[in-house]
């Protein structure tokens, strides 16, 4: 087995993450969280970007369904987030398949397929500020009861419950790209990725293929909103359909490198390490905007020194090259 | 076994803004046969090339494989009804490994990725490629990459393979390579080949029967010393084309 | 008579939006990036006109000039040392590229000149001119002005000079224009720079009509896209009628629905020429 020592080392890091919460208190473990959340959502964006070559900048918006149906079914009428979760899944699925359907039809690409993501989520942010039944502008949030025990049904419970349920949905998404991408559907997006009139010429439907990228990455993405709904209970059109949660969410990948299985958590870790780490370093000097201006340079330096990732690379000095990928 | 042509083509035409890129065309192909698509640039050979694989759609005429009716197909579909085609400008998967290139060919023919690998080596060491298998296709050299190509399009199995120029910008030495492996393919699968070809050394060597297209008309068709005997070829073609010969 | 004002208004705002979306269309359609730091470089401009009117008591109108030669030199350089880099990279490290200079932008401007709004007052702030009934604000006519002055600046460059003339070669063909010895890092440069010029430009005269604060950035910066998809990426007329069709139905939207939704109607604006006519309203099908 050539990947047996990328197996191992993955293995013992969920193993690791897994061990976590014993010795970590609250605060850390919500750090560990926002990594989570950050690598699951990168591994979810990058089916599109990195496996099919379609570029995304509106995810927030697949995020946003997910977050808000699940949440105001329950706010509601008392409906588990589970069987919301559902329903952001077949909303975001819907919308994602409406997107790319009308876009590939009419054969928007490139560039312009980007921005049309960016003015679909827009849309729908500047949409829910207006919705009365998703608490518009002034926001829609769940009741906070006791969060004494973990009631995994209504997803009412502590810190640790919703780690041990990113962790475990973080290693499915990756355990579901790793068996996408070997299998047939996996070849063709990378055919498609790389040259979409020979992949057609190679008998893919490529329309077929694009549209199950998009419907797969959007429904990925519902359920991560769905989480958040419930951990952080309050949602703001501003902030959960903007513009900036889009960005930051294709940021593990990107720096993590494109199409890669490992890349989004390791580019989760280092992004949110070195948001922490510029936090408590300029949290002292009361200066608005030096941390932005700071992340603003790191990312600026990463991608002018790594602009293929940083996981090909380190995967490379790891002798894993089986792993690369 | 029926006796009729694999592929025939009957009365095609082709129009791009008032330019007749192809002009009541008609010609078919025998099962078995290697049949060469001559004429000068601009003749409409990659332009029938394109209607025969579903890129464009003829504005009349019909296009026949194996009986069934294809024009109006989209390429992936053509692909499946058994056209397999080469492109002019080689495009590889670039990023991608030799041999993941010809196995997303094969696996038109069965979604089983392993069954696939199988199939795709055995069609690389046909093609004389089979040490090249973990290199990226976008290091290959030219020569390779043609060879990639025609690996990729002979992976989906098909019917009769359309080869665009795949003898272009390659050396003598390497254009006699190509043909033997050509003439190897034709002798052991019987597969059926239409190619264009600028190159006469290759189309001479390699073709049963060639036709030849001028401003996007068959001027002649006929066996390789008939056609190269016929002096409307000889007037719009040939003539123009002897440096291409004496190479 | 309401109707027609409003409209009006819109046109003339929708000038300032023209040259601001045309610096993003002079990038794209010759170096093929998409400027994600566009509405940062817009609010950049903003600023220097603000802090030329405070330091100096600059008219606005008579900094453009300055600003925009500021930006130009600024812009030129910026692409020369990290841009041209990433000039062959695939589409989401641009991406990345642009936001993370976005960043450093607006949390510079964050930092130099706080969260708070500024603008600045100027005697002539509510005059207005009357032509048979229709009321020109004059504020928003100098705007206007000075912005069809930067355009038409700008096409004539384009239009008349040998090194206007060389970056469409460039833009046309690039392998081309580098065969026959264009030096194409050099055109790229000056075509950078004349991008955030524009946008520059298009900020100072922005400052005369709304006031600034660094978080407008990724609203212009939206805006920008709307409106050269609109005209078609990278056409020069495009970005003008972009610009004036996007301000007349924001100042339409605003007035007779709800100011907080105008921009939906353009994103709705944009999804449907998206679709029905991806090349823009004045592209041509590629």
């Amino acid at each position: 087995m050539r990947l047996s020592r990328g197996i191992v080392a993955l293995a013992l890091f969920f193993v690791a993450m897994a061990a976590a919460p014993l010795f970590l208190g609250d605060y850390p473990l919500a750090i560990l969280i926002l990594v989570l959340f950050a690598a699951y959502l990168g591994q979810a964006w990058n089916i599109m970007m990195g496996f099919a070559g379609l570029l995304s900048l509106g995810h927030a918006l697949y995020y946003g369904l997910g977050a808000y149906l699940s949440a105001a079914l329950f706010a509601h009428y008392g409906i588990s987030p589970w069987l919301g979760m559902l329903a952001g899944i077949a909303a975001a699925v819907a919308t994602g398949s409406a997107v790319g359907a009308l876009s590939f039809r009419f054969r928007v690409g490139g560039v312009y397929f980007a921005l049309l993501t960016i003015a679909f989520s827009e849309f729908t942010r500047i949409l829910f500020d207006h919705l009365h039944w998703f608490g518009s502008s002034s926001g829609l949030f769940l009741p906070v009861t006791g969060r004494a025990g973990a009631d995994l049904v209504s997803l009412r419970g502590p810190t640790v419950m919703f780690y041990y349920l990113l962790l475990a949905a973080t290693a499915a998404v990756l355990l579901l790209s790793r068996i996408l991408l070997d299998r047939r559907i996996g070849y063709y997006w990378r055919a498609i990725r790389e040259d979409e009139e020979a992949a057609q010429a190679s008998g893919i439907d490529v329309f077929r293929y694009k549209l199950a990228a998009v419907a797969l990455s959007a429904g990925l993405t519902a359920i991560a909103g769905v989480f958040h709904a419930f951990y952080y209970n309050n949602l703001y059109p501003e902030t959960i359909f903007a513009m900036g949660r889009s960005i930051e969410l294709m940021l593990p990948a990107i720096i993590g490198g494109l199409g890669t299985l490992f890349g989004p958590i390791l580019g989760a870790f280092v992004l949110v390490g070195i948001s922490e780490g510029l936090t408590s370093l300029t949290a002292g000097l009361g200066i608005d905007g030096l941390k932005q201006l700071l992340y603003g340079l790191v990312l600026g330096l990463v991608v002018t020194l790594q602009p293929g990732g940083l996981w090909p690379w380190i995967a490379l000095r790891l002798g894993l090259r089986g792993a690369m990928r | 076994m029926t006796a009729a042509p694999l592929l025939e083509i009957v009365g095609v035409s082709k129009h791009f803004r008032g330019l007749r890129a192809v002009d009541d065309v008609s010609f078919s192909v025998e099962r078995g046969s290697i049949v060469a698509l001559i004429g000068p640039n601009g003749a409409g050979k990659t332009t029938v090339f394109n209607l025969i694989a579903g890129v464009h759609h003829p504005d009349t005429g019909s296009i026949r494989l194996d009986g069934a009716e294809i024009a109006g197909l989209r390429p992936d579909q053509a692909c499946n009804a058994g056209i397999g085609r080469t492109f002019q400008i080689v495009r590889p998967f670039g990023g991608l490994s030799v041999l993941e290139n010809v196995v997303i060919g094969a696996l038109r023919r069965s979604a089983d990725v392993a069954a696939a690998r199988h199939a795709a080596r055995e069609i690389l060491s046909r093609l004389g490629l089979a040490e090249k298998e973990t290199a990226r296709a976008s290091s290959l050299t030219l020569p390779e990459r043609k060879r990639l190509e025609t690996a990729r399009a002979l992976a989906t199995g098909p019917k009769i393979l359309l080869l665009d120029e795949v003898m272009a910008g390659l050396r003598p030495v390497e254009v006699d390579a190509m043909v033997g492996t050509f003439h190897e393919l034709s002798r052991d699968t019987g597969l059926t080949i239409l190619l264009t070809e600028h190159v006469m050394r290759a189309v001479m060597a390699l073709s049963h029967h060639i036709v030849v297209l001028h401003h996007g008309q068959k001027i002649c068709e006929g066996t390789p010393e008939a056609v190269a005997r016929d002096q409307r070829v000889l007037d719009s073609y040939l003539g123009a084309a002897a440096p291409a010969t004496a190479r | 008579m309401l109707y027609l004002n409003i409209i009006l208004a819109g046109l003339l705002t929708g000038a300032v939006y023209a040259l601001m979306a045309f610096g993003l269309s002079v990038i794209y359609g010759v170096i093929r990036i998409v400027n994600f730091a566009h509405g940062e470089m817009m609010v950049i401009g903003m600023f220097a006109a603000f802090a030329l009117y405070r330091w100096l008591h600059l008219d606005p109108i008579a900094a453009m000039p300055l600003v925009a030669a500021v930006l130009f030199l600024a812009g030129y350089a910026l692409q020369r040392s990290l841009i041209n880099r990433f000039v062959t990279q695939p589409e989401p490290i641009q991406f990345l590229l642009m936001i993370a200079l976005a960043m450093v932008l607006t949390s510079t401007m964050l930092i130099v000149f706080g969260p708070n709004a500024h603008n600045v007052q100027l005697d002539y702030a509510f005059d207005s001119y009357e032509v048979g009934g229709l009321l020109f604000d004059k504020v928003r006519v100098f705007a206007a002005a000075g912005a069809l002055v930067g355009a038409a600046l700008l096409w004539g460059f384009f239009q008349f000079t040998r090194t206007g003339k060389a970056i469409r070669a460039c833009a046309d063909n690039n392998l081309g224009a580098q065969v026959v010895g264009l030096d194409v890092a050099r055109l790229y440069g000056i075509t950078f720079g004349l991008g955030v010029a524009c946008v520059g430009a298009a900020g100072s005269l922005m400052l005369l009509l709304v006031d600034v604060q660094p978080y407008l950035a990724t609203d212009y910066t939206l805006l920008a896209f709307i409106i050269v998809i609109l005209g078609g990426l990278g056409r020069i007329g495009g970005a003008l009628l972009g610009g004036l069709l996007v301000g007349v139905s924001e100042a339409l939207s605003g007035f007779f629905i709800d100011p907080s939704m105008k921009s939906m109607f353009s994103y709705g604006l944009l999804i449907l020429v998206l679709l029905l006519r991806p090349q823009g309203l004045l592209g041509r099908r590629a």
